[in-house]
């Protein structure tokens, strides 16, 4: 009954953006995000968090007021027995907080069917991607830079003391660094997400590779830096070359690489990251703050390889939620 | 060529060595209820998920309202209507936020998207519980809020995969009422389902689907003469003369008459012959006491078209 016609000519591009429909996926994400319990608890650990080791560590520094040019980041480093500092805290909370807000995001559409009543609408699978990771990260920086405020305030109100601009600017890019660190783990749940049909598969994964960098990476740097350069006779070559290969193994990591990157950034005195030979210390004055911009250079690395590796997991998660299949 | 609203030749779909859809030619003209019937498993999902350009197709070509799905599917989708077989929402919304949600997603603008929300609403008969989470809905009423959250971007096509399926019966009836008052507001649907009372009850054709093939298309009368030789069964209760078969199985168009008790008779015809053998009992002198028609069932037409195919595959073994 159909009469024979011609096979249309095809079009030789795919029409419109690909990023059609971006920001209605964000905007309800984000208001998910921020209305749902899960957030609502960790939010509230982070503040508990925050308010207790920032009140230690103004107790503690009171006593110190007038001989510290960089008071209001001290607040971030110091500890106080038994509270360890807050960037202590920090590095194992933010990838939590991440990793809550991207492990069910791809198969929580699944779960729940919407995802084909979703895509039958004019975007492209891009847009949900996308807006996904990035309500995401969205929330995470809000919630990250409402404690930073917070405890800014904390500072100023504790100590008495108004922060320098070089401390504020020095505080924006620890905040910058925390929320490129917590990129990384909304990423890694987000391909976790996408790979693993059950959310509870995909948050357990997450949290097993969180826990092998946080604890058995080091480990096994060092193991591995022993068995590949190991120190035969005893040379100073020989145990050169075995740390700064445990040294490149370690920053593989990204714990590693925040850790190092924030300790740069909030305590000015460091004026190196890596190995430093006694010849390359030659003129050097002791215990003198480098500038923003110096301490900048020597985290460079570090932020580009948080952000890189961020896009590197984006990337491999976009090409597998290409692949899937949209049935239920 | 504007009346074909959809149109597929050679449409194939291949998974690693498993064919899911071989050499579909399907047209649906505007304004009809075209019927996808087909077992489980028969390709009808995969055939969707390629109109709406969620799945590329392996070979042959499909347009959808005059686009290609495949590489125009924002307009195709955004023309569209889908009603998944697994219709899910976001439960912790309520029925408008969800369909806020699908607004947005089509750019409407915050006025219009409003406006035709409750007109939706309104239309399938849930004003009153739009602002209730859909955790609380019932399985008629989240099928009901899919044909509102598909009315939403007034489509010209509305594909359906087993809309009624796992509905009581009295929803069924429902919703089989709201494709009805579709089609009167001039949109074209595509049904899919295998339950085949409720497709002959609204579609105006139908298409079997086997084995990623459409086997059979047209009406529910044209199948049935395809397939069972007759349209129509024409019952008769007949007191009187003995030996009516001879004088009704000449009438014009009977083809076959059968006597099942001593006074029923049963006629397969191809079409309505009431009036005809009606005069045919009363010239030969019977008492007529019962004459009914039965209109050709697609559910004995799918019956016998799989019996056939298994005695014809076991013929050619």
């Amino acid at each position: 009954m159909s009469q024979q016609t011609e096979r249309p000519k095809r079009e030789p591009r795919r029409e419109g953006s690909p990023w059609t429909g971006l920001w209605a996926v964000v905007a309800k994400e984000m208001a998910d995000h921020l209305t749902s319990m899960r957030m609502l608890i960790l939010e509230l650990l982070i503040l508990l968090t925050a308010v207790g080791t920032v009140y230690a560590a103004a107790q503690n520094l009171r006593t110190t007021v007038g001989q510290d040019p960089f008071l209001l980041l001290r607040l971030f480093t110091t500890a106080r027995e038994p509270l360890p500092a807050f960037v202590g805290f920090l590095g194992f909370l933010v990838p939590l907080l991440a990793i809550a807000l991207a492990f069910d995001a791809v198969n929580g559409e699944f779960n729940q069917r919407t995802i084909s009543r979703v895509l039958a609408q004019p975007i492209y699978r891009d847009a949900l991607l996308l807006g996904k990771f990035l309500a995401s990260l969205f929330t995470l920086a809000l919630v990250l830079t409402t404690i930073w405020l917070l405890i800014v305030g904390i500072g100023i109100l504790a100590l008495g003391v108004p922060p320098s601009g070089e401390e504020v600017a020095r505080g924006l890019w620890f905040l910058l660094l925390t929320i490129a660190y917590g990129g990384i783990w909304l990423a890694l749940a987000l391909v976790f997400s996408i790979a693993f049909r059950q959310p509870a598969t995909a948050a357990l994964a997450s949290i097993a590779v969180w826990l092998f960098f946080t604890i058995f990476w080091s480990i096994i740097a060092q193991m591995l830096a022993q068995a590949l350069r190991p120190v035969r006779i005893g040379l100073p070559q020989e145990v050169l070359a075995q740390t700064q290969l445990e040294l490149v193994l370690s920053r593989l990591s990204p714990n590693a690489l925040y850790s190092e990157a924030i300790l740069a950034m909030l305590k000015p005195s460091v004026r190196s990251l890596g190995l430093v030979l006694p010849i390359q210390l030659q003129g050097a004055v002791f215990g003198a703050p480098l500038p923003l911009d110096q301490s900048l250079l020597l985290i460079w690395p570090h932020l580009t390889g948080l952000i890189a590796a961020t896009i590197l997991l984006f990337a491999l998660g976009y090409v597998l939620f290409q692949r899937q299949e949209i049935r239920a | 060529m504007n009346d074909v609203v959809l149109e597929s030749q050679g449409l194939s779909k291949h998974y690693d060595g498993f064919v899911a859809v071989d050499d579909l030619d399907l047209a649906v003209r505007r304004g009809e209820v075209f019927g996808l019937l087909g077992p489980n498993g028969a390709g009808k999902t995969t055939t969707i998920l390629m109109l709406l350009g969620l799945t590329e197709p392996t070979g042959g070509w499909v347009r959808v309202l005059g686009f290609d799905p495949a590489r125009q599917s924002l307009s195709v989708k955004a023309r569209v209507g889908y009603l998944p077989e697994q219709l899910g929402f976001y439960e912790g919304l309520t029925a408008r936020e969800n369909l806020v949600y699908t607004a947005k997603l089509n750019g409407l603008p915050r006025d219009e998207a409003q406006t035709r929300i409750d007109a939706a609403l309104a239309q399938i008969g849930l004003s009153d519980a739009a602002d209730q989470r859909v955790a609380t809905f019932s399985r008629g009423m989240r099928q009901r809020l899919g044909v509102a959250d598909v009315l939403v971007k007034q489509p010209q096509l509305i594909i359906m995969d087993e809309p009624t399926q796992g509905l009581d019966p009295a929803a069924a009836r429902e919703f089989l009422k709201i494709v009805h008052r579709l089609k009167a507001q001039g949109i074209t649907v595509l049904l899919c389902s295998h339950l085949l009372h409720q497709v002959q009850a609204v579609c105006d054709r139908v298409g079997l689907f086997h084995q990623g093939r459409m086997v059979l298309e047209g009406t529910v009368t044209e199948l049935a003469r395809q397939v069972l030789g007759s349209g129509y069964r024409i019952h008769l209760e007949v007191e009187g003369p003995d030996a009516l078969e001879e004088s009704l199985s000449r009438l014009d168009g009977v083809l076959n008459v059968t006597r099942s008790d001593s006074n029923l008779y049963e006629l397969e015809a191809e079409k309505d012959l009431r009036p005809e053998a009606a005069r045919a009992v009363v010239e030969a002198g019977g008492r007529l006491l019962l004459l009914a028609v039965e209109a050709p069932s697609l559910d004995e037409v799918y019956t016998r078209y799989f019996q056939q195919e298994e005695v014809g595959h076991v013929a050619t073994d």
